[in-house]
């Protein structure tokens, strides 16, 4: 028998001290700014927590709030994939979520993604264990290497992983409010449209949020002229938030030229770039080649931010996973800024799930899987870039005049079309079309069984009437 | 190493200085670790770390940043007390070491275990060739509804009336996260936690915009409940307000009320019109006995609260790393529990959009099926036990080796922790000098140990 247990038994007073935890956290507690809620509606809800109204007989009253929360607007993209769903009509069109499709407008598993997970399973290594904060390290650095470059240098880039696109944003956006120097809200800057969720991650982060144009709809085009101009007119120093490639939902792109005078602006300014990464290796098909514009800022001397998601091109939507990323000046602050990137995500989530990381470790770290995938990913690309040509050619089949080139110039998942919510009303309402109420189609959600009907869906609704606004 | 450095001045940083006096004991049988660690800690005397000063404060200037952006005035960040101490574990290159601190279940090889029922649920998933799409905001509602059978009972008057409300939640810090940002926008401006309590629930209702108070909850000279501070400060709790408790295996003290006490407190809680909000981490872990650990909540819902609850499958199922949890409020009807749901989906969608899809899917497997869920129960009361053994191990030793504490309190707390009463400077020096990894509370995970090492 050991007398093993001894360390404890070194003990002289049992006196506890019960402030071990408090500690640690004070730090550099957030503020959290309560930010201003994207939703109206629950802002007409501060109420007194304390004024809780006549008991209810079994029911303890402090539950008395409840029955004040309204019911708060369903999200605008996911609300319409719910609705397409308990939609009956047999010719229902689902080009709403931008997800792929394969050509039977089914959902698809990479094969690559399906013998990762087949080898995982038959591992005896796997296990459950938590992640550390920052998540599983081998993942970050292929996925870093995978937006970076292979040659990457990694000393300086301080990268965890994070919960898709979302959770990379809002890590990010919780970085830069803590940490610019705040004698006014930090500012972030984003295009003209964008993802809709963009707005109301930054602002729970405590950021203001401003628009940059973008978007020109009069030639349903990028307004390069407007981005420049708003940029140049942000405030010094401001977050400015680009989409990487594949822009969601114009799919307009700036040329590689474009990004280079974008980049010598922004370096004049001393603007802080954060790139949204949501569709490389999807835009183009080729993972490289949509890595340009981050690459480019990268060699240019930018202390670039990254927001990097997996959900597209691995097919992992719902397995949230990505990472988020900043290149420091040197070692030393690469080492402080990912111990406070601990600090926002332990209180958040503790640590990410591993089941999609995972997977995109086995894959990457093989070379057979890897190739396999590179290739699988280029399929997809392809296949949409077909249902982006075919589309068009249905719509002149159809009969209709409008010009549609900016619908074949686009890039990546996203056909923007230029329709208007009224329309895009109709097409729902009439045709059982369901897309985003701002003309924005999803072509996986395309195939050649639906893509004449919905082809001749959009020229009923559009015929004799304009698709571009006059600026 | 350039991280050990860090992590090392943090500790210092954080150490106390204590008193304490030393005792006699009798080290003949001692394996050399122990004799060395007692003669350690009678020499040590006061310890007086020195407490540097790390700037915490940002350099102050008004002017904004010039353009390559100089994180160099970053501070850095203390490393967590909890992970970052299996970090600091990882990087030991001590053959012994043995790490108590993360309250992760290991077999008795000390390795990691997955449940049988898990890698069977796993197989069956795989057979079904399931795709990875985008669950909603609100995750697998089939798993929420089994998830909440499992807490409530399924046969709770307000889930058969559809008036729980219940998201999936990213395990339980992702629970606690969002219902607690979810409170601050409707009004809360604080929360009321047990002193002491799981470390990270402080900066997660922080960072969730709420203030932080504490009611009493352990008597550390009796290594016992302080059930009459307790009822005190919870009768102190200004009215509508929200007040956490652990729902069993309270961590890190393992000390529960009784049912009897927890009847009181319900009492008390209606009294006051509070909200009270379940943390539980730990059903059928605790006692081996799922619906018995979920007792107190079970007792509040028929006393009629509206009560909000987070469980978590990281222990009881061992999903650790999957991150599977789920977040519900009892609400009055069917409207009202739609409205609630709207927002607390309003918070998630800006946090992480929508949940991760495979721990949800693996104990959905487990609790749709039958034979899976016995099987469950069975493997989640074999950790359970091997855990209670442990305890009765550990407290055994201490009373063999002619301890002259009472280490009664060892044997008297539930689930995976036994808070020892270790102070700050020998849970260092147990570190620095032998290896052993736990907190600085002197909480230990009994499911870090084995009987070798015990």
């Amino acid at each position: 028998m050991q007398l093993s247990a001894l360390f404890l038994v070194i003990v002289a007073e049992l006196s506890l001290s019960t402030t071990a935890f408090s500690l640690a956290w004070n730090r550099r507690a957030l503020h959290f700014r309560g930010g201003d809620v994207s939703s109206s509606s629950t802002t007409s809800l501060r109420q007194s927590s304390a004024s809780a109204e006549a008991e209810t007989p079994t029911t303890s009253s402090a539950g008395a709030y409840l029955s004040t929360v309204p019911a708060g607007p369903p999200d605008a993209i996911l609300g319409i994939a719910e609705a397409f769903k308990k939609c009956t009509d047999p010719r229902k069109v689902n080009v709403c979520v931008g997800a792929y499709r394969d050509e039977a407008g089914k959902p698809w598993v990479l094969p690559s993604v399906r013998e990762a997970e087949r080898r995982m399973l038959d591992d005896p290594a796997t296990n459950k264990e938590y992640a550390s904060i920052i998540g599983d390290a081998e993942f970050v650095n292929l996925a870093l290497k995978f937006a970076y470059g292979a040659d990457a240098d990694m000393s300086k880039l301080a990268g965890v992983q994070s919960l898709s696109g979302t959770g990379a944003c809002r890590i990010g956006g919780h970085f830069f409010s803590k940490f610019l120097p705040d004698e006014e809200k930090p500012i972030i800057y984003i295009p003209t449209p964008t993802w809709g969720n963009h707005i109301a991650i930054f602002r729970e982060c405590g950021l203001e949020v401003r628009r940059y144009r973008y978007y020109d709809s009069s030639t349903n085009g990028l307004d390069y002229d407007g981005m420049v101009q708003d940029l140049k007119d942000a405030p010094d120093g401001s977050i400015i938030l680009l989409h990487a490639c594949a822009h969601n939902p114009t799919g307009c792109d700036p040329t590689l030229q474009q990004w280079k005078d974008i980049s010598d602006m922004m370096k004049e300014k001393s603007h802080h770039v954060f790139f949204d990464s949501a569709y490389q290796g999807f835009a183009s098909g080729d993972a490289e080649h949509d890595a340009e514009a981050l690459r480019l800022f990268v060699k240019e001397g930018h202390t670039v931010a990254l927001a990097q998601s997996f959900a597209k091109n691995f097919g992992l939507y719902g397995e949230r996973c990505g990472t988020f990323s900043l290149l420091c000046n040197n070692a030393d602050e690469r080492e402080k800024v990912m111990s406070q990137l601990k600090l926002i995500i332990r209180p958040m989530y503790s640590s990410p799930p591993i089941h999609g990381s995972s997977i995109v470790r086995t894959v990457l770290t093989d070379d057979e899987l890897r190739g396999q995938y590179y290739e699988e990913c280029s399929h997809m690309a392809g296949r949409i870039k077909q249902m982006r040509l075919l589309l068009v050619e249905k719509l002149k089949e159809a009969g209709s005049v409008h010009d549609w080139s900016h619908v074949t110039n686009q890039i990546g998942m996203f056909a923007f079309t230029g329709m208007n919510s009224d329309m895009c009303d109709e097409l729902t309402s009439e045709y059982a079309i369901f897309l985003t109420r701002d003309g924005r189609i999803s072509l996986a959600g395309l195939n050649d069984n639906n893509v004449e009907y919905v082809a001749k869906a959009i020229h009923s609704v559009t015929d004799g009437k304009s698709i571009t606004t006059s600026s | 190493m350039h991280i050990r450095t860090h992590h090392h001045h943090h500790h210092r940083f954080l150490s106390f200085s204590l008193e304490h006096t030393c005792i006699n004991t009798t080290t003949t049988n001692c394996p050399p670790m122990f004799r060395q660690l007692s003669r350690e800690v009678i020499r040590r005397g006061t310890s007086s770390g020195s407490i540097s000063a790390i700037s915490s404060a940002r350099t102050a200037t008004g002017a904004r940043w010039a353009s390559s952006l100089h994180w160099a005035d970053i501070p850095m960040g203390p490393p967590d007390a909890i992970i970052g101490l299996t970090e600091a574990y990882k990087e030991d290159t001590f053959e012994q070491k043995v790490n108590v601190g993360v309250g992760a279940y290991r077999s008795d090889e000390g390795k990691p275990y997955v449940l049988p029922c898990v890698r069977e649920a796993e197989t069956i998933l795989m057979g079904q060739d399931l795709d990875h799409e985008y669950s909603g905001i609100a995750g697998d509602p089939e798993f929420v509804k089994l998830a909440l059978g499992f807490a409530y009972g399924e046969d709770s008057k307000p889930l058969t009336e559809g008036r729980v409300a219940g998201v999936q939640a990213l395990s339980g810090t992702g629970g606690l996260r969002v219902f607690g940002e979810t409170l601050a926008r409707h009004g809360h401006k604080r929360i009321y936690l047990p002193n002491p309590t799981w470390g990270n629930h402080i900066p997660i209702f922080k960072n969730a915009g709420l203030e932080v108070h504490k009611y009493r909850y352990y008597d550390t000279e009796n290594s016992d409940l302080d059930y009459d501070g307790f009822v005190a400060d919870v009768k102190d709790i200004p009215e509508g307000s929200c007040v956490l408790f652990h729902a069993c295996a309270h961590n890190p003290t393992g000390m529960d009320p009784t049912i009897d006490q927890w009847a009181e407190l319900s009492q008390i809680v209606k009294d006051k019109k509070l909200l009270p909000f379940f943390d539980c981490a730990y059903q059928g872990f605790a006692s081996g006995n799922a619906p018995q650990d979920a007792a107190a909540i079970r007792l509040f819902v028929e006393e009629g609260h509206n009560l909000a609850l987070i469980q978590s499958f990281s222990k009881n199922f061992g999903l650790y790393g999957q991150r599977v949890g789920a977040l519900s409020v009892v609400t009055a009807n069917e409207d009202e529990k739609a409205a609630v749901e709207s927002q607390l989906k309003i918070t998630i969608r800006p946090m992480y959009s929508n949940p991760p899809r495979h721990g949800a899917r693996i104990v959905k497997t487990i609790l749709s099926d039958p034979r899976l869920t016995t099987d469950f129960i069975d493997q989640c009361k074999g950790m359970a036990d091997r855990i209670n053994d442990m305890r009765s191990k550990l407290r055994g030793t201490l009373e063999e080796v002619g301890s002259t504490h009472s280490w009664e309190h060892i044997t008297r707390q539930i689930g995976m922790f036994a808070y020892s009463g270790l102070q700050k400077d020998q849970v260092m020096a147990l570190r620095e000098n032998h290896h052993i990894y736990c907190t600085l509370d002197g909480r230990i995970s009994m499911a870090g140990g084995n009987l070798k090492k015990i």
